[in-house]
Formats: C-alpha cells, structure tokens, sequence
C-alpha cells in the first residue's frame, strides 16, 4: 500500500489568489497526491466537464464513474469559499446538481470562521471545512473522504448490473456504504482495542489516535468506538462547529476577528 | 565571517521575527514545506506576497483619496447649494455620494480582505492584524479610520519586507558559503 495507492488520487485546488494555489498544490504535493489547480470555479467545472446539458439531463449516465464526461478523473475538490464571480458555495452546489460529479468529495476553505457559512457548506453536501490557511494536519483529513468514494464507486459498478432506479440507488448506495464502513471502523477499532490492552505503549497506534480529530464536547462522553459509529458527516459537523476545537490558530483567530 | 557564526545569526534573527510578532507559525509551516524537490519554495511565496501587496496598497490608496476627493468636494458643493438655496443641484452628484459611499467601501473591504488572506497565508502576523482593523473601518463606514489604518498597513508591510529581504540575504550568504539553512535549530 502506501505511497503507490495514494498517489493515484487526484486533488482538484480552486483558489482565486495565486499565493494560496501555490500553498495548497504543496501542501498536496508533499502528502504526495496528484493535483490541477484552478483559479476559478468555472475554470474547476469546465475542468472536470461539467456543461450545461448535463445539469439539465437526468438520464445523463450517473452513477458509474467511467461513464461520465470527466476525461480526468479527479478524486477530491478542495475550494476556497470566496472567490470572485461563481463563490465556493456556488461550486459546491454545482457539483452536488450534477449527476455525473456528485459524489466527487468537496473541500471548502475560507479564512474566515463564520458559524453559519460553516454549517450552509456542510449541509449542501462539503465533506469538511477548513479554516485559511491550510495547514499538513488539515491535508492529512482529507484521505478518508477519497478512500470512501473509491470504495463507493466500486459498489456502484458491482450495483449497476442491477438496474436499481438512480436515486434510489444513490441512497441505498451511500446507506449501506456506511454502514459497511462503519462495520469495518468498528472492527479495526476493537482490533486497536485489543492491541491496545496488550501493548498499551506502542508507538504506531499512539500515532493513529493523533490523526484521529479531537472528540466532540463532553456530555455524552462518547468511547471512541461509540464516536466511530457515528457518521462521517456529523463527525465533521460537530468538529467544524465544535468552540473548544484545540487549534491554537483557529482560537487565535475567533478571538481576534 | 564563516558558516556558523552566519548560521548563528540566521538562526537568532529569525528567531526575533517571530519574538517580535513579524512572523508566526504559518512561516514555519512554509519553511517546513520547502525541500530539495522545491529549494526556493518560501522565497518564491514571498515574492509573490511583495507583488500582490503593492498592487493592493496601490488599489487601496486610489481608491481611498478618490474616496476622500469626492466626499470633499461633495461637502463643498452642498454648502454652495444650500447657501444660494439650490440644494436640488445635489442631484447631480454620483447617488453613492448623496447617501453614503457604502460601494466604495465595500471594493475598499474587497482588497483588504484579500490583503488579510495573502497576509496570513504566509504568516505576516502583523500585517494581518492591521488588516482586521482595517476591515472594522470599512464596516464602519469610517473614512478617517481606513486612511489610518491604510497607513498602518503600509508601514508594517515596509517592515516585514524589509526584515524578510534581509532574511533571504542571510540564507543566500550561508548558501554561498557552501553551508546550509539550520532549520532544525529553529525550535521554541
């Protein structure tokens, strides 16, 4: 695995200031992805092949990702928010319309931390949100959400042959996706458990609780198999709008703003 | 001087850039970025911050004096007016002006804005702080506070280049002197 499966993954970076697409196309180089960069949300559709026609035409071939009229297959979108002229939301709505693009994941920066922004994006469909500038912590964040739809698209092949109705499809798909995907996290969770009891000093699985994002505000008190249970989306949503999110820049920058 | 008196003092002056506020962690994360494949990687970055900043406090002044001429000159015109009983006159001033200038700020806002961004990006943290309080101004419609804080801006632009270029020579004489950049020294 490692190095040979990641560099496959290909990283679309939408960002109207030259400085920031150079950062960014960095930052991605060094976690070693593949990555376009485009200073326009225009640019970034006509990149990935999105015209009009494809927006209007539900018939369009959806699900199977080879079908569409991609000529590059891009596995991740990350956008800045404010753009001139088509804005990140804007983009990120474009692509969730689109049969043949929705379930390219999408990434929205911004450098300002604006509660609601935050939620709109999550909820239209972004699978996270960064505060600006980007940061190796963040990038890391990025690799479960490709490794989800690589899994995804190769369900959808194996479904296809069904003939199941598109959108129903589409739910059905991403339930059971989940749920896979929750099954597998839960196993490899107790697996760490297990490891965990025996060598409780080891240090590969110290590394792997520190990718993890920080746990959610108390209450509830969630063991960590528990927070892996949850979806992947509310895991993100909680963490975006969580207040007491241990980044010092992200506290230095509510405070200051 | 030799190599490590140099690196001593390279090690030392950027350690005062970030002691002094000039720079903060972005910086690092930069410099952490750079590597063989991409040598030039932070100096390039910054050269870009150099442009895009002069262009934009280029913007920010016209746009500001252009501002402040239209708003001086619509005052005087409104006492004319007004004093020969010829208010309607008024009418033909720009409609921004007779109301608030509110556009105009909103392009100042635009630029500092982007200022903020690129400011931030490569952790000018003291230029990024002018730039909020800049931004406050806008909101407030404040004509008076902007023109402050556009020279506040400025002037910690002026600073942080100027500290930055120096910087650079330091890395270019060390490099030169067959030696190479102590960034492992580099630790708080």
């Amino acid at each position: 695995m490692g190095m040979a499966t990641e560099s496959q993954f290909h990283v679309l970076a939408v960002d109207d200031s030259l400085i920031d697409r150079k950062l960014i196309e960095r930052l991605l180089k060094t976690s070693s992805y593949q990555v376009t960069t485009v200073d326009s949300g225009s640019k970034a559709l006509e990149f990935l092949g999105l015209h009009e026609d494809d927006q209007t035409n539900p018939d369009a071939p959806s699900v199977c990702p080879s079908n569409h009229h991609q000529e590059v297959e891009v596995n991740l979108i990350i956008t800045d928010y404010c753009m001139p002229g088509m804005t990140g939301y804007d983009l990120l709505k474009k692509i969730k319309e689109s049969s043949s693009l929705r379930n390219i994941p999408v990434v929205i920066m911004s450098s300002e931390n604006v509660p609601s922004r935050i939620s709109r994006c999550l909820e239209e469909g972004a699978e996270e949100f960064f505060l600006k500038p980007v940061q190796l912590a963040d990038v890391i964040r990025l690799r479960p959400h490709m490794m989800k739809t690589k899994f995804r698209d190769e369900k959808q092949e194996q479904q296809e042959k069904q003939r199941i109705p598109e959108e129903k499809l589409d739910k059905q798909d991403k339930k059971s996706e989940l749920q896979k995907l929750q099954q597998d996290q839960q196993r490899q969770q107790l697996q760490k458990h297990h490891l965990e009891q025996q060598l409780p000093q080891q240090p590969q699985l110290q590394l792997q609780q520190q990718q993890q994002p920080p746990p959610p505000p108390p209450p509830p008190t969630p063991t960590p198999q528990q927070q892996q249970a949850n979806s992947n989306k509310r895991k993100t949503m909680e963490e975006g709008l969580s207040p007491d999110r241990t980044r010092p820049r992200y506290s230095g920058l509510a405070t200051v703003v | 001087m030799e190599v490590g008196q140099m690196q001593r003092q390279w090690v030392d002056y950027t350690k005062s850039l970030f002691l002094e506020g000039f720079l903060d962690g972005q910086f690092l994360q930069l410099q952490q970025l750079q590597d063989e494949s991409n040598p030039d990687f932070v100096v390039e970055v910054v050269y870009l911050f150099f442009e895009d900043s002069e262009k934009l406090l280029n913007d920010l002044t016209r746009a500001l004096h252009s501002m402040l001429f239209w708003l001086a000159t619509f005052e005087c015109f409104m006492k004319v007016c007004c004093f020969w009983g010829f208010r309607f006159l008024c009418i033909f001033f720009p409609p921004s002006y007779r109301d608030q200038p509110s556009v105009d700020f909103k392009k100042v806002d635009a630029h500092v804005h982007q200022f903020k961004g690129s400011s931030s990006s490569i952790g000018a943290s003291r230029v990024r702080n002018a730039c909020i309080a800049f931004r406050n101004f806008c909101e407030e419609q404040n004509i008076e506070g902007c023109l402050g804080c556009l020279q506040q801006v400025k002037q910690e632009y002026y600073l942080v280049k100027n500290k930055l270029e120096t910087l650079f020579r330091l890395e270019q004489q060390i490099v030169a002197a067959g030696g190479s950049i102590p960034m492992t020294e580099l630790s708080f």
